[in-house]
């Protein structure tokens, strides 16, 4: 439990690194820009670093899928969002690298796809919020 | 980007931030609440009422919800109504079993 609720942590500080990278391309500082993107992206690994740790330290309980209906349940929920975590990590690595031509191009078109980007996360992170207490809280 | 577009977003930066400190206290509210071994109906309604705040507070600020057109609010509420019903599909299986229809 204080794992998940660290990873909840990480979770809303990549929402709030996400709305800065948005900001910056709002205000047309492409650094700043590469900056909070790049800690979004690295707070997204660090959940998944955490969410390894947590699930070795399951398996070498037993609580493996099949122990019983709470652990199936369990991973298939925090599976499949970590790996919602995963798709969001290669869409924010795509705007961060390649996809930054078309900042020196159209701006406005950048900065909409930040935003898309950016609504993806924010769902993801919602999602999470209620996975946290349902799973780890009570 | 013109010069309003720039005073419009650096106003809403303050806004960000005190949602992103109240998530955190929300969160950690939530997690204090757990170590008060309440009641399991209590527990849940408690957790989920919290959860929810946050979730507003995500999907209306970071996500712009708050300044939306109607339209994309008709979306959501057709999308929530189609998730609970998702929700309540494997209750008919509870139904079934109660009817002792064949096959439960």
């Amino acid at each position: 439990m204080p794992l998940a609720t660290l990873n909840t942590a990480v979770l809303i500080t990549s929402s709030i690194t996400m709305v800065l990278a948005w900001a910056s391309c709002k205000m047309g500082s492409l650094p700043r820009f590469r900056l909070w993107m790049g800690a979004t992206i690295a707070l997204a690994f660090v959940f998944l670093v955490v969410k390894y740790f947590e699930y070795s330290h399951k398996f070498h309980l037993g609580h493996t899928p099949a122990h019983d209906n709470f652990y199936a349940v369990y991973f298939t929920m925090t599976g499949l969002h970590g790996l919602h975590i995963v798709g969001g990590i290669i869409v924010n690595s795509y705007l961060l690298g390649p996809g930054t031509k078309l900042w020196a191009k159209d701006r406005e078109h950048f900065t909409n796809r930040v935003e898309n980007a950016g609504l993806y996360w924010h769902f993801v992170d919602l999602v999470w919020i209620f996975l946290f207490p349902s799973l780890y809280l009570l | 980007m013109d010069a309003a577009q720039h005073e419009d977003v650096s106003k809403h930066m303050g806004q960000y931030y005190v949602v992103f400190v109240a998530l955190l206290c929300l969160t950690a509210i939530t997690v204090g609440v757990s170590y008060l071994h309440l009641a399991r109906p209590a527990a849940i309604t408690v957790a989920l009422v919290i959860a929810t705040v946050k979730a507003g507070l995500v999907a209306a600020v970071f996500m712009h919800l708050i300044s939306e057109r109607k339209v994309i609010y008709a979306v959501l509420i057709l999308t929530a109504v189609f998730f609970a019903v998702l929700l309540l599909l494997p209750n008919l299986t509870t139904f079934e079993h109660h009817s002792g229809l064949p096959g439960t």
